[in-house]
């Protein structure tokens, strides 16, 4: 690369006076008028002039001390000192001048090239997950804590596991409470799964006992789409069978459940109930997240948790209720019982262990089923179930990858 | 079962303090879950009033009101306009004074009308929620009889009425059969307060007998093909009423129970059946005995045979549906036996002489008929679930009673009574047990004396005497259920008894441990499977895909829509029987299938940008299927049925799909965005494979639909797994037309792989490499070649010449034009060198180089550009 060539700069003398080694004035002098010229640089290429013009190859001092190795002994030595120590003076004001005018430039640069980060960008839109999956994995989650295991099973299934195994006689009137599509023929002995309990069947016939599985799936059943139902909606199933298990240890599930699920504080109760493959039999309640069990709820407040404004629909509800301000209105989210169900569960019954080869009189085990749909509604304030099937992208945005 | 609360407190002891709520809550605790209160729902003035003038005024509208004085009790008449003409002068009304609410939140106030100001109302039947019909005003003598006696202007109709009586209504599960009555709902309801039966529960049937000899219209059993082994008919009784006055109308409170019940009163004979089967349980028949021929023959419907019911439908009967029949060797079929009577001989207006029929049937005959027939009703639904059957005579006797007392006539002395009661089980109950299942000690005078409290027979057990001197019978109750409770068969059922008239809320809560190794012979925890899904869930999500769940059903035209061939093993669906839209019966064999109508309704909602993504299983039937069989359940199936029950069951492998339209990167400050295309579609599918650590690639497949000829490949996976060049799916561009078939946004974009490949080609955890820190060389190379040579197979065969100083190389300029000549491009790429254990010398460098270009040019004719 070629030299640049100097800047003309006002302190460059085009014509330097020498200077002898010998003459402590001269020196003095060609130093002063260094320090000077540096301090009087206003940027990096003027430092960068003055430099060469008072400490380069051919400026006055570096001529001057070509000239010490000439002189005498003792007037060699006295120069020599008194040029290096011209010279350092000068290089370390060109060093000092040149950290200032640097730092100087550097801030300017940094000015310049400010940006507004404020403006918004998408370079990476982010996508979601469904909320029904998401709880579906909370849920898993809480099980695999406590040790069990994770299984599937199939949508379509053997009528034998979906209900045969399950102890629904065929011509029980359990079976037409089930609301079951068939696959045609109905001959050939399957359906769309009504329950994820077939998986208990399977695993009991592939595991044996002890068994503690927890299973997820979609189920299927012959309800029109409304606000309220859906045909396809979520399940989480749990099974438990081992030697001294009993219906308390099913409660101890279900509260620890209920707590991973809807937070500390939460409190079931069961109810007797009915169903073929468990004996005794359970409704599963939760005190309703929303109104705390009381049944009420302050005016204008009657969406679940987290909601945001009111509806018109419930506006107009609010204003038909007629209540004096302060008093509460009926909760919607339980129907102002202060309990919502949240499934069926029960002590399996003796013939599905029975069908499955596991011998009901060494072991006992509970089972129980949850919905996610439902789950979903009251726990994030879902008004309408549509909004968890139409695959409205606006819909899961709202829900990212947490639930 | 609907039950007013009056009528239950006649059963049993009901708090007089309770209100329906605290009613319904009572049975909850039994497992009688509250589905409704209603009634009640009359408040304010709602008085007698005497009609003292009603003076018709004719109106413009063609209509004539009446202007009417009432004297409702007080010092002056109020003067009321009403517009119905079916009373007269000096009628007890009923009259709604405002300040009333009636049923529907219709609250009354004094209103001008017709020139007058009307000061309440004179009421119907429907206005008070008392009937479904509106059959004019109520005149209280006609309605109420000899209870109207004795009422005075003035006097609270709500109470005369009974419209503060309401109703609650439970659901009965199907064990419980006997709680379709007042008579179970009245046990239960002592259980759920936790009183003794003995004195807080009054049973209907105890104390009733019917007469002991047999009647004059006898009753044969013939049935020849029982189901299952069980005869159609375990008993039936027969009884003949004679000379009942068809004038004589059902009295006002009976009347007023069945509706409700919610039964429609018909006439007195039918409503005196209606009434004693919601009292106890027990369905009956009316028969128009002058119609009847000879006695009744319970049989089997014969081929051919064909009956109309009372509801005026003919039917073609089955040969199992169980009749009722008359006439020599019952010759003609009168009703179908448990579900509904026939039109031939039923009661009417005229009917004097009742032949009433009281039977108990096999659960599983009439629940097959009613369902073959579409014919669900209150009969067939206690049948199915089972009614007591030592209470027959009994419930006839009442019956019989009601029918004399109201309409007269004489009952003939003797009653036909054929068949008998069944067996009832000896259930042998371990003392242990109860405390086994449920977790709470109970003391086992508790377990008896609740077992007793059920109506169960309780011998043996702790302190009783052992019959045959042994020591074993004390560890074990003899347990013999009470007829009405046809569901306890089995120990653990009992327990339930115990569990639920104890209270389900005195069982703790202890959360039991699943020790390692427990949870099931090497299982534990998510399974690699489920890990490695969630994961993809997740990558997909942060790639910029929403996720959905569409339902799987869809129509036999979408195959069309998306242009797959005549062929294709995707057309091979499963149908649903009963399907919810008869237009989308089949089982969906690909996502794309049904996602693509959430991407269409995501548009339809003003969306632009939409990627969608959809984990779930698609229904693939093998072509030749086999039915599933239906094993016994009474012991493990043996390994061959098991197998073909689960060999039944069609292959469901687990797919994702996406579909993307508009931008991928949307359009802002910065500059017009991106839209997307077919390569965000690749990229993605790639993405899939990197995810589950199996590596794909990408081939172009001209021929799969739905995409586009030109735009799509395949995914298969890559060298180096066991499973190398399995076909995962497809990627690309959907073609144009089936586009157009969808109604989708131009040029959409879409990917579906089988994930089943995937997930069973998982690697365990990653084994992991030294990482070299001696520095790398890049190289530079470009390359010419025809222009239908994939760059793939370039990239290939530089990676394979240029061997293991290879680190990376990656495509990084795609020319074409002139100075590549027509029909070659140029691909240059850049190629990133590094040992493991030296620093590379330039000339190893260019040795790599030299080699990797040279395989290439052997392998896909490339020339070094320039050279």
């Amino acid at each position: 690369m070629p030299d640049p060539t100097p800047e003309p700069a006002p302190n460059r003398d085009p014509d330097p006076v020498a200077v002898s080694p010998t003459d402590a004035e001269q020196v003095e002098a060609a130093v002063a008028e260094a320090l000077s010229a540096v301090a009087a640089a206003g940027d990096l290429d003027e430092l960068t002039a003055a430099a060469r013009a008072h400490g380069g190859d051919r400026s006055p001092l570096s001529l001057a001390n070509r000239e010490i190795g000439a002189l005498p002994g003792p007037a060699k030595a006295e120069a020599g000192r008194r040029m290096g120590q011209a010279r350092r003076d000068v290089a370390e004001a060109v060093a000092e001048r040149r950290a200032v005018l640097e730092a100087e430039r550097d801030a300017a640069v940094l000015v310049t090239e400010a940006q507004d980060l404020t403006q918004p960008t998408s370079r990476r839109p982010r996508g979601a997950r469904h909320p029904l999956g998401l709880l579906v994995e909370e849920v898993e989650d809480f099980f695999t804590g406590l040790g069990w295991t994770v299984l599937e099973g199939p949508e379509v299934e053997a009528e034998w596991f979906n209900f045969d195994a399950l102890n629904f006689g065929p011509d029980h009137p359990a079976r037409q409470m089930q609301d079951t599509f068939f696959v045609d023929p109905p001959e050939d002995g399957l359906v769309l799964r009504t329950h994820t309990s077939p998986v208990q069947a399977r695993a009991l016939l592939d595991h044996g006992a002890p068994l503690y599985v927890a299973v997820p799936g979609r189920v299927f059943r012959t309800d029109e789409l409304d606000a309220t139902h859906t045909p396809v909606f979520t399940q989480v199933e749990g099974l438990a069978v081992d030697e001294h298990l009993t219906m308390a240890n099913l409660r101890g599930v279900l509260d620890a459940m209920a707590v991973a699920v809807l937070g500390e504080g939460t409190t079931t109760r069961l109810r007797p109930a009915f169903f073929p493959f468990t004996e005794p039999s359970a409704e599963m309640d939760v005190r309703c997240p929303v109104c705390a069990g009381t049944g009420e709820v302050a005016p204008g407040a009657a969406r679940g948790a987290g909601a945001g404004a009111p509806s018109a629909a419930e506006e107009d509800a609010s204003t038909r209720t007629e209540d004096p301000a302060g008093e509460g209105v009926p909760c919607r989210t339980c129907g102002s019982t202060g309990w919502i169900e949240w499934g069926g569960c029960g002590m399996v019954n003796p013939h599905v262990l029975r069908a499955a080869g596991v011998d009901p009189e060494r072991y006992s085990g509970f089972a129980f089923g949850m919905g996610i749909e439902r789950t979903l509604m009251f726990r994030n304030g879902v008004e309408d179930m549509r909004d968890m099937v139409e695959g409205d992208v606006r819909f899961s945005r709202q829900f990212g990858t947490e639930v | 079962m609907r039950v007013p609360v009056s009528w239950l407190a006649e059963v049993t002891d009901v708090d007089p303090a309770a209100s329906a709520e605290d009613v319904a809550a009572v049975l909850v605790r039994v497992g009688l879950e509250e589905e409704g209160i209603s009634g009640g729902d009359v408040a304010g003035p709602v008085v007698v009033g005497r009609v003292l003038t009603a003076e018709p005024e004719p109106q413009k509208n063609g209509k004539t009101i009446r202007w009417c004085s009432v004297d409702v009790g007080e010092a002056e008449p109020r003067g009321i306009v009403c517009g119905a003409h079916n009373f007269g002068v000096g009628d007890l009304v009923v009259v709604s004074l405002p300040g009333a609410v009636l049923p529907g939140g219709f609250a009354i106030a004094a209103r001008k009308t017709y020139g007058h100001v009307s000061d309440g109302m004179i009421c119907s039947s429907a206005e008070l929620g008392l009937g479904q019909d509106a059959d004019g005003i109520i005149v209280l003598p006609e309605l109420l009889g000899a209870a109207a006696e004795g009422a005075r202007p003035g006097d609270d109709a709500k109470a005369l009425l009974g419209l503060e009586d309401r109703v609650v209504e439970v659901n009965v599960t199907p064990d419980r059969g006997y709680c379709f009555s007042v008579r179970g709902l009245g046990r239960e309801h002592a259980h759920g307060r936790q009183l003794d039966v003995a004195t807080a529960f009054r049973d209907p049937v105890v104390g009733v007998a019917g007469p002991a000899g047999p009647g004059s219209r006898g009753v044969v059993l013939a049935d020849e093909r029982p189901v299952d082994g069980r005869p159609g008919a375990r008993r039936v009784t027969a009884r003949v009423v004679r000379g009942v006055d068809p004038g004589r109308p059902t009295p006002w409170w009976l009347r007023r129970r069945l509706v409700q019940a919610g039964v429609r009163p018909v006439s007195l004979a039918v409503d005196v059946t209606n009434y004693v089967m919601l009292l106890v349980g027990q369905p009956l028949h009316a028969y128009d005995a002058e119609r009847l021929d000879g006695g009744l023959t319970v049989r089997r419907a014969r081929e051919g045979e064909r009956l109309t019911t009372l509801d005026g439908v003919e039917r073609a009967l089955h040969p199992e549906d169980l009749v009722i029949a008359d006439g020599e060797d019952g010759a003609r079929a009168v009703g179908l036996a448990g579900v509904m009577g026939g039109a031939s001989t039923e009661v009417s207006s005229s009917t004097r002489d009742v032949v009433l029929e009281a039977a108990v049937f096999d659960p599983v005959s009439v629940a097959r008929t009613a369902r073959r027939h579409r014919l669900p009703s209150e009969a067939s639904r206690r049948f199915e679930r089972g009614v007591d059957d030592a209470m027959t005579a009994a419930a006839s006797q009442l019956a019989v009673d009601l029918l004399v007392e109201h309409g007269g006539g004489t009952a003939e002395e003797g009653l036909t009574d054929v068949g008998a009661p069944a067996e009832r089980p000896t259930i042998a109950l371990p003392v242990g047990e109860p405390a086994r299942l449920v977790g709470v000690d109970y003391a086992p005078e508790r377990v008896r004396s609740l077992l007793e409290q059920v109506g169960c027979a309780v011998s043996g057990g702790p302190g009783a005497p052992d019959p045959t001197g042994g020591a074993a019978a004390s560890d074990a109750w003899s347990v013999v259920p009470p007829s009405w409770r046809p569901d306890l068969l089995q120990a653990a059922d009992l327990v339930e008894e115990v569990a639920r008239l104890d209270g389900y809320d005195r069982i703790p809560s202890v959360l039991p441990r699943a020790l390692p190794g427990t949870a099931g012979a090497g299982l534990g925890g998510l399974s690699p499977r489920r890990r490695a899904v969630r994961s993809l869930a997740r990558a997909l999500a942060e790639a910029g895909l929403v996720e959905v769940a569409s339902y799987p059903f869809v129509a036999p035209e979408r195959a069309d829509a998306l242009g797959l061939p005549e062929d294709d093993d995707r057309r091979r669906a499963l149908r649903v029987a009963n399907p919810l839209r008869e237009e989308e019966p089949l089982l969906r064999t690909s996502l794309l299938a049904t996602l693509v109508d959430v991407l269409r309704r995501n548009t339809g909602r003003g969306a632009d940008d939409v990627a969608l993504v959809e984990l779930g299983s698609v229904v693939l039937p093998a072509a030749d299927r086999a039915p599933a069989p239906r094993p016994g359940t009474a012991e493990r199936p043996s390994a061959q049925e098991e197998a073909a029950v689960r060999a039944a069951v069609p292959h469901q492998p687990l797919h994702v799909a996406a579909v993307l339209a508009g931008a991928r990167v949307p359009r802002g400050w910065e500059g017009k965005g991106r839209v997307v295309d077919a390569r965000d579609a690749v990229e993605l599918a790639l993405l899939v494979g990197e995810v589950l650590g199996v590596s794909l690639e990408a081939v172009a497949d001209p021929g799969r639909a739905p995409f586009h000829p030109g735009r799509c490949v395949a995914l298969r996976v890559a060298e180096g797994s066991p499973a190398a060049g399995s076909l995962v799916g497809h990627a690309g561009e959907l073609a144009p037309r089936a586009v157009s078939a969808l109604e989708l946004p131009a040029r959409t974009v879409a990917l579906e792989l089988d994930l089943e490949v995937l997930l069973g080609e998982l690697a365990g955890p990653p084994r992991a490499a030294a990482v070299s820190t001696y520095p790398v060389v890049k190289q530079d190379v470009a390359l010419v070649v025809d222009a239908g040579v994939p760059a793939r197979d370039v990239e290939r065969a530089l990676r394979r010449g240029a061997g293991p100083l290879l680190e990376d190389v990656r495509l990084v300029d795609v020319y074409v034009g002139e100075q590549v000549g027509e029909d070659r491009r140029s691909l240059a790429f850049s190629l990133r060198l590094r040992a493991h254990d030296r620093t590379l010398t330039a000339a190893e460098a260019a040795q790599v180089r030299e080699a990797a270009v040279a395989t290439a040019a052997q392998v896909t004719g490339a020339v070094l550009r320039g050279a």
